[in-house]
Formats: structure tokens, sequence, C-alpha cells
């Protein structure tokens, strides 16, 4: 699934390799309440300088929470209530993001953090103008800007995503759905941020719009360099643009590896489920399945591994003992007993 | 997209409580809804029960222009009569035309609003036209002038002028909310087996619109208590029916307010505005409780002070 | 494209205005008897009446001679030519000249009031919504008590405490009746001072409503993802406020905007009794009282009239503030 122009040449276009740029560390999230909602639960997660990093789940698991974590956009009931978030500039500067507030947040919000929403017709204002929406993100960001410059800057993003400037003008109703999506995508990339965390940025596009998005955002990646956070339930998508991913079930991370080596040997049964719940086009013809049962109520405390009582291989430990987010020798870090050496009679069985 | 966030992970044991058997539970948290009910139920049994303990409150006494005391809560009238009689007993017919008018004024607007959105077509056209000219032609003044020309003032066409005349707005939101589940697919599908056009409406359409008719009902039944209080204030109703708004009429009449009697004319009047609230209030915890856009999270005291510069959110 | 929405605007409202006319034109049916009969006995009791009045007032109530349709069209020219009869309560003044002087008052009072109350409203509302679920959501269980008031209850509380108790304000008129009524300085303070508790008593009866219903349509909004883009964007929490949230959250107010006109002068009418403010409702009152049907006919027109030109300014105004309008 993996075109062959994939992430290899990417990372040498962007030659930064591999130094960090966002640092997660047991970030969880609750949702307050009579019975609190643990939404994300203790995630781990780095993001290099120009990679993609997806992550991926169903919904309801909490990957899109944990975007918001990510950018401190989190809003009561729901509240971090664990964790570190770092964001480290080019120039050596660490920025812990829980220490920000007031005028601070706001300048480093856009500034060096952007986000695109899962649906751009909600993310515009529909009662304003476009060009008056960029607008406000220079006068707010770069109060330096005279209005003539502020207009030209806008007018050059909307071209550098394929839009005639002329459409500043125009109000979000007057553009297709794959035009606003540029044009949110122009929004997030107007400070020149080190990352664009995107919300399921494609989901409600239809599949062709969709691929022009996608390549859209490629080659603005390769051009700009900015790293990218991709949130999506479409993990076929994801294993086609990200550098690594994250697989998320139940609030926690399960599985953190390559982009590629997903693809070709998963090593948690959920991603396994999740990717034969797509058609590989390209490979053999073969029966799809979809992954029975329903995630976990995230309000319970949960005992064993969360994903246990829907597991093909599920066996003693599962139901008690919650797996670690562990790498065993020569892999990549994944949340299943099937891969502690611990439980090692039972892995071989279980494989692929 | 945060809708999304709420949705999946705050709504939906929300959601679930509703459905289970904890609706009482979720109910009795909003407390602007038990506030509501509280105050309504009182005002109810008060028009049910409180006619009993009085004879006749229009008996003519000899202690007049009294303020309260013990004998006469509210104090009595110029021609001393017990204003606190006069209070418990109008309740019954206050509400009743509240009642009776809102529920009137609601099945027009069900049936103009919900039928015509159904039917479509040059009939919804016309009932569209109907209901958004009635909005805005100006009702009161229509019904002051009916009243004085009709000259008929008892408690019937009281009742059916005032649902007459403020049947529209709700008749509007519910054509337009028909409209957009008329082409929903599980309406859909029942047309396309045949079911009859009156279960379709009935059993498919109406059960979803039962929020916004009940929220219109109370609506209306607070205009109507509005409306009757202030056609009986101009005396355009008849001075036997003893309500709230007849008891302002006589004390205005007789100049309470000059000559200080705050006692007659301020129970009526705060008994309409608790009534009203009381109904609004019903509204505005029913509202909360199916609508999740508008519950407000409150944080708990400690935690708010604990972090009072920073905000999560910036604001 | 916003030609035609001005267009079918227009149309509509000259519908609703054919509308009122011809509800009018029916009213007199409902007074059992012969209604010239009765208003020109009642005229005869308080002066001489001129000739020709019987059949001016048979023609204006539509009543003419002829078929129903004859009638309709005789009470149309009657309309067309502002010929509304005399009035009975002052006689033998012509109730166009009374209808205009009261109409002068109430749509001063009313307007400056209501556009006060509105504006007032849409920013409490705004405050109260951007901080919920802050202390500042006390103010909700007052305004709610507050909208369920009755306008002229309110009246006699605020009259009972500032102009007999306390006796801040005049209790009674729209202007001392010892001054020339004119343009001029001792008169317009004397119409002001008058004015005010009118005023006081319509912006706080309705400024709850107000409050209330942009304070609900804020919290909404807020929810709303281009509100959360702002934010995410770093722009100012005023911006993100004014232009972001309440720019979007106010229309459903403007629009409702319109309806509430009617209820608004409603309020007022009966309001007005309680001031004896020489406005449409003490007016319409007086007519009441005196079975004055002419009286009462020229002013529901006037008052139709009144509310439907407000709407339409306000639907006129939507259509600008709300750039989806045309294709709605």
């Amino acid at each position: 699934m993996i075109p062959s122009t994939g992430t290899e040449t990417r990372d040498d276009s962007s030659g930064l390799g591999t130094d960090l740029v966002l640092r997660a560390s047991n970030v969880s999230v609750e949702y307050a309440g009579s019975r609190p909602t643990r939404a994300v639960r203790e995630v781990s997660l780095e993001l290099r300088r120009g990679e993609v990093l997806g992550i991926v789940g169903e919904s309801g698991c909490g990957k899109s929470t944990f975007a918001y974590a990510l950018t401190r956009m989190l809003r009561p009931p729901a509240r971090m209530t664990a964790g570190v978030v770092e964001y480290y500039g080019r120039d050596g500067e660490v920025i812990d993001l829980a220490a920000l507030s007031g005028d601070r947040l706001r300048e480093f919000r856009w500034n060096k953090i952007s986000m695109v929403f899962q649906s751009a017709m909600n993310a515009l204002n529909p009662v304003t103008g476009i060009g008056s929406q960029m607008d406000d993100i220079f006068r707010t960001h770069r109060p330096g800007m005279d209005k003539a410059a502020r207009r030209a800057r806008a007018g050059q993003l909307l071209e550098m995503v394929g839009i005639d400037p002329r459409r500043l003008r125009s109000f979000p109703h007057e553009l297709s759905g794959g035009m606003r999506q540029r044009v949110v995508i122009a929004m997030a990339l107007a400070l020149e941020p080190e990352i664009v965390v995107m919300d399921e940025p494609t989901t409600a596009l239809d599949v062709l719009v969709q691929r022009e998005i996608l390549d859209e955002v490629e080659r603005l990646r390769a051009e700009l360099g900015f790293s990218v956070v991709f949130i999506t339930h479409d993990l076929a998508l994801l294993l086609e643009i990200s550098d690594r991913l994250a697989v998320m079930y139940a609030g926690q991370v399960v599985e953190y590896a390559p982009a590629e080596q997903v693809a070709t040997e998963p090593l948690h049964p959920y991603t396994r489920g999740l990717l034969r719940s797509f058609p590989d086009l390209r490979g053999q013809r073969r029966e799809m399945h979809g992954i029975p049962g329903n995630p976990p109520d995230l309000r319970e405390a949960l005992v064993g591994c969360p994903f246990a009582p829907r597991c093909e291989s599920v066996f003693e430990p599962c139901r008690e003992i919650t797996p670690p987010l562990r790498a065993p020798a020569g892999g990549w870090p994944v949340a299943c007993h099937l891969h502690d050496p611990a439980h090692d009679d039972y892995s071989s069985e279980g494989g692929r | 997209m945060p809708a999304t966030v709420t949705t999946q992970l705050v709504e939906a044991p929300a959601e679930a409580a509703v459905r289970g058997s904890g609706v009482l539970r979720t109910a009795l948290r909003s407390r602007r809804l038990i506030a509501g009910l509280c105050i309504v139920g009182f005002f109810v049994l008060l028009g049910v029960v409180g006619p009993l303990f009085f004879g006749n409150p229009n008996l003519v006494g000899t202690v007049q222009h009294a303020g309260p005391s013990a004998a006469h809560w509210f104090g009595t009238t110029d021609i001393g009569q017990d204003v606190f009689a006069q209070t418990v007993v109008g309740a019954r017919a206050t509400l009743e035309i509240g009642a009776a008018a809102g529920l009137i004024a609601t099945v027009v607007s069900v049936v103009i609003g919900i039928g015509g959105g159904y039917a479509g077509g040059w009939v919804d056209e016309a009932l569209a036209l109907l209901s958004n000219v009635a909005l805005v032609i100006p009702t009161l003044p229509l019904v002051i002038v009916v009243a004085a020309f009709v000259k008929n003032t008892g408690l019937l066409p009281t009742v059916f002028v005032i649902a007459l005349t403020s049947w529209a707005a709700s008749a509007r939101v519910l054509r337009g909310q028909t409209l957009s589940i008329r082409n929903r697919d599980y309406v859909l599908a029942s047309k396309a087996l045949g079911e009859p056009v009156w279960r379709i409406v009935l059993v498919e359409i109406m059960p979803n619109e039962l929020p916004i008719i009940v929220s219109q009902y109370l609506f209306a039944m607070i205009f109507a208590i509005l409306a009757q209080a202030g056609l009986a204030f101009l005396g355009l109703q008849s001075p036997d029916l003893l309500t709230w708004g007849n008891t302002l009429y006589f004390a205005q009449n007789a100049q309470a307010l000059s000559s200080g009697d705050w006692w007659w004319f301020a129970p009526p009047g705060l008994c309409i505005a608790l009534l009203g609230a009381g109904l609004a209030l019903i509204n505005f915890g029913l509202d909360e409780l199916l609508n999740p856009r508008l519950r407000v999270y409150r944080e708990p005291r400690a935690r708010r002070a604990a972090r009072a510069d920073g905000t999560e959110t910036g604001q | 494209m916003r030609l035609r929405y001005i267009g079918r605007k227009l149309g509509f409202y000259l519908v609703a205005a054919w509308i009122a006319i011809t509800l009018n034109f029916f009213l007199p049916r409902l007074i059992p008897g012969d209604p010239v009969a009765v208003i020109i006995s009642k005229q005869q009791q308080t002066g001489t009446v001129p000739l020709g009045e019987a059949d001016q007032l048979r023609r204006l109530l539509g009543l003419g001679s002829g078929s129903l349709a004859g009638q309709y069209g005789q009470y149309l020219n009657s309309l067309a030519h502002l010929r509304f009869g005399l009035s009975i309560t002052v006689f033998p003044t012509p109730v166009i000249d009374l209808v205009r002087q009261a109409v002068f008052w109430t749509l001063i009072l009313v307007g400056i009031a209501t556009l006060l109350s509105f504006a007032l409203g849409i920013a409490l509302g705004t405050v109260t919504g951007w901080k919920r679920g802050s202390r500042l959501d006390a103010i909700v269980p007052a305004t709610t008590l507050l909208t369920a008031v009755p306008y002229f209850w309110l009246a006699l509380l605020l009259v009972y405490l500032f102009a007999n108790t306390w006796q801040i304000f005049p209790a009674q008129g729209g202007f001392d009746p010892a001054l020339d009524v004119g343009w001029n300085g001792a008169f317009i303070s004397s119409a002001i001072q008058h004015s005010l508790l009118p005023a006081i008593t319509l912006i706080v009866a309705s400024v709850g409503g107000w409050l209330l219903g942009m304070r609900n349509m804020m919290v909404a909004t807020l929810a709303e993802d281009y509100v959360v883009a702002a934010e995410a964007k770093g722009l100012t929490p005023l911006r993100v406020m004014a232009k972001y949230a309440a720019r979007n959250a106010v229309l459903p107010s403007v629009s409702g905007f319109a309806v509430s006109i009617g209820f608004v002068v409603t309020g007022q009418i009966v309001m007005e009794q309680v001031f004896n403010y020489p406005g449409v409702g003490n007016l319409l009152f007086a007519a009441v009282q005196n079975q004055d049907y002419p009286l009462m006919q020229g002013i529901f027109l006037a008052i139709s009239f009144a509310v439907l030109g407000a709407n339409l300014l306000v639907d006129l105004l939507y259509g600008f503030i709300d750039p989806r309008t045309k294709e709605a």
C-alpha cells in the first residue's frame, strides 16, 4: 500500500532527520462527570521535525482528545490530568505547554502549532469573508504588517494552495467543500508553524477531492518542511502518508511504529484487525473483516488488556494484566502480551 | 472537532442515562427544571385546592384599605375584600385560561406547522404565508379591538381569542422541523413501505418534535397568562371572572397606586411573574436536558481557584 | 440576487398589509345591531354631527352601498384618501389627526427604548454567554423572572416607587400640561423627563428576553468549530467573542427582533394606560371605553403599519448581516 515514492525520499529532502519538535509524555485527559471519562491514558509520543506522525483508531478512542491536549485546546469538562507536553524550537528553546497562559499561550498558538479541523465548513466563520478571517491571524500575530502587506500575504497563501486570490472576498458558503478545506490549510500555514495538527482533514470530502488535498499537503510539507500530526480512522490513508504511526485503542497507544512496518507486519491484533477491515487494491482478493464488539466504557476502571474482549488471540494473562507499551527485541513499541518475552510460548501461535 | 469529541465522550453517558432507568436522575440534576416544577406545582395545587378554603373572595368586609396583617395576610381592598383570598382563588381561572389557550394554540400550530410541512406544495406555501402574516400583524391590538367589538368577555371567548393570536411563531418552528425530518431516511422508508399518512405523521414525525411542542406549549401558556392579564387590566374581561388580571384592574380603578395600597396590586402581579418564570424554568431545564450543547459545565470551586490565572482555553 | 431577496420581502409585507386592511374591513361586522346608527347616536350625544358623516362612516366601516365587493372598494378608497372619519372620543376631531399625534409619542418612546433594550440585552447576553459557568450565571434566574412580569404591572410598581414614594419622576402624562406644546427647550426637556419612567419600564421588562436568548445562542455557538478554531489561532479573546461568537449568535436575535416588535408594542399599549402617556395605547383604551369604532380601526391600522414597516426594515437589515440570506 505504500507508494514507491514513499518515506525515504522525503526524509532526505527535509534533511532534518530525527531531532524532536514535540514530545508528549504520559499525557492523560479526563472528562469530568459523576464518573469521569478517562479518554486519554498515559500517552507518550514524539514528533520529529519534518515527519508525518499518524494517529489512528476508532471514533471515541481518544485520538482527537489527545490532539486537543497537544495544542492546549481542551475545554472543560475535558482536562489534562497528568503528563507533560514540550515543544522544541529550532533555536533550541524548550517550551512546556502546560506552563503557558494568557498572552504567552495566545502568542504560541498558530505561530508554532496550527490546526486543520475536520469539517472545513464548520471551521470557517460563516458570516465573514475568507480574507477578513485570514487578516485576523496577521493582525493578531504580526502587528507590524500594514494592511496592504497583510492582504498580499493572504493572497499569496491562497495561491499557494491553488485558489484564485480574488476569492479572498468570498464567503465560505460560496466555495466548494474542497476549496474550503484548501482555505483552511492555507490559514494553518499562514504563520509558517513548525507543527500542523490535522484532525480528520479529509473525512468530509469525496474520494477525488480527498486525493487532491492529500497531494497538496504532501507538496506543501516537502516545500515548507513543517511536521504533521495526522489524525484519522482511515488506516489505509495513514499508511500511505505518514512516516510513523500510533494506533490508539481505549485511550491508549497500543502500537507505535514506522508506517511501512505496520503495513507489512503489524504486531498488535487490533492493528491487524484494522488492516483487514479495508480492501487491499493491489494485493490478493481476500475476505474483509470488521472487528466484532465495541470499545470498553472509558468511565470504568479497565482491568487487563482493554482489547481482550474483542481479541482473536486472547490468552490467559490478557484478562488480568494490562500489557505495557514495550518494544520487543528488534521490534517497536507494542502493548500486547503476545510480544512479551515472558509469554513467549504463546506469541508464535498468535502471530499471523 | 470538539463537538465530535464531546458527542462521543460526554454525551454518550448522558444519553444512556436518559434511555435507561436514569431518566429521573438526569432530570433531577437540572436545578432549573426542579425549581420550575416546584413553582408551577405550587400554583397548580393552589388553584385546585385553594378555592375550597375560601367562601366568596369578593365578600365585602368592614376593614377597608388595611395593610397586611394576621387577619388579612395580603391586606384588604377599598371595600374590605381580602386580597389573599382573591389571589388564591384567582389562581384557578388564571391557570385555566393559560392552560386552555396554550393547548388550543399548540394544537393549531401543530396542525398548521406539521400538516403544512408534511403536505408540501401549495398547501404548505399557503399555510406558511398564513403563519408568517399572523406573526407580523400585531395581535394584542387586534384582540383588544375584537374584544371591544364582540363585547363578550367570558372565559371561553377569552381563551379562543388569545389562542388564535398566538399560534403562529410555533407553527413556523414546527414547519421548519417537519421539512427537515420529512426527508430523513426512516420517514422515506416508511413511505416506501406504504404506511398511511396519518401513521407517518403521528408515529414517525410527531414524536421527534415532541420536545419542541412541549416547549412551545409552555411558552404559549406564558403568553396566554400575560395576554389575559393585559386584557383584564384594560377592562376587557367579564368582572365576574376572578383572575389575577381582574384583581389588578380593580386595584387600578380604585387608584390603589396613588392611595398607597401596594398590597393590593403587588401580589397578583408577583404571582403572574412567578408562575411565568416557573414555566420558563421548566422550559430551560428541558432544553438543557435535551440539547447537550446548552449544558454548561461548572468547575468545582477549588479547581477554579487553583488555576485562576491561566485558563485551559486561554479565555 | 440581493434584489430578489428585497423584492420577495416587499411582496410579503404587501400581502401582510393587505390582510391587515381586509381584517379591518370585516371587524365592524362583529358589532351587534347597526353600527352606524350606534355611532351616530353616540356622536350626537357629544355634539352636532356634520352632514354626510353617516355616509362616510358607512363607507369607512365597509358597510357602504351595493355588493360586498363594492363596499370593499369604497372602503379602500376611503383609506387611500386617509379618511378615517371622526372620533367619538374627541368629537369631532378627525381620527387621522388623533392617531398621528399618538403615533408620534409612542413611536419615539417605543423606538428608542426598544433599541436600547435590544443593545443592552445583546451586550449582556454576549458577556454572560461567554463567561458561561461563572458566577455571572446567577443573572439567569433573575432575568427569567423579569421576562415573565407583565409590563403594566412593572409599570405600576415603578410608578409606586419612583413617582409616588420617592417622587423622582413624574407619574403621569407625556409632558407638563402647563407648558406650550412645541419644539422649545422647556417642552422637550419636560417630555424627556416624562418619558424616562415608561422607557425604563419598557427596557427593564424586555431586556431579559434578549439577554436570555443571546446567552443561549452564545453558549451553543461557542461549541462551534469556527470559534474553537479562532481560539486555536490565538486571536484575542475580545475578537473571538465579538467577531466569531457573538457575530453569529446574534443572528436569531435579529430575526426575532422583528417578531418581538409586535410584542413590545402590545406591552406598551397596556403600559401607557398606567402612565396615562399620550400614545397609541392610551388612545386605543379611550376608544375602547367610548366604543369609538372609527378610532379603534384607525389605531389598529396605524399600529399594524408601524409594526409591518419595522419588520420590513429588520428583514432588510438581516439580509445584509447574514451573507447566506440570498440563498435561503
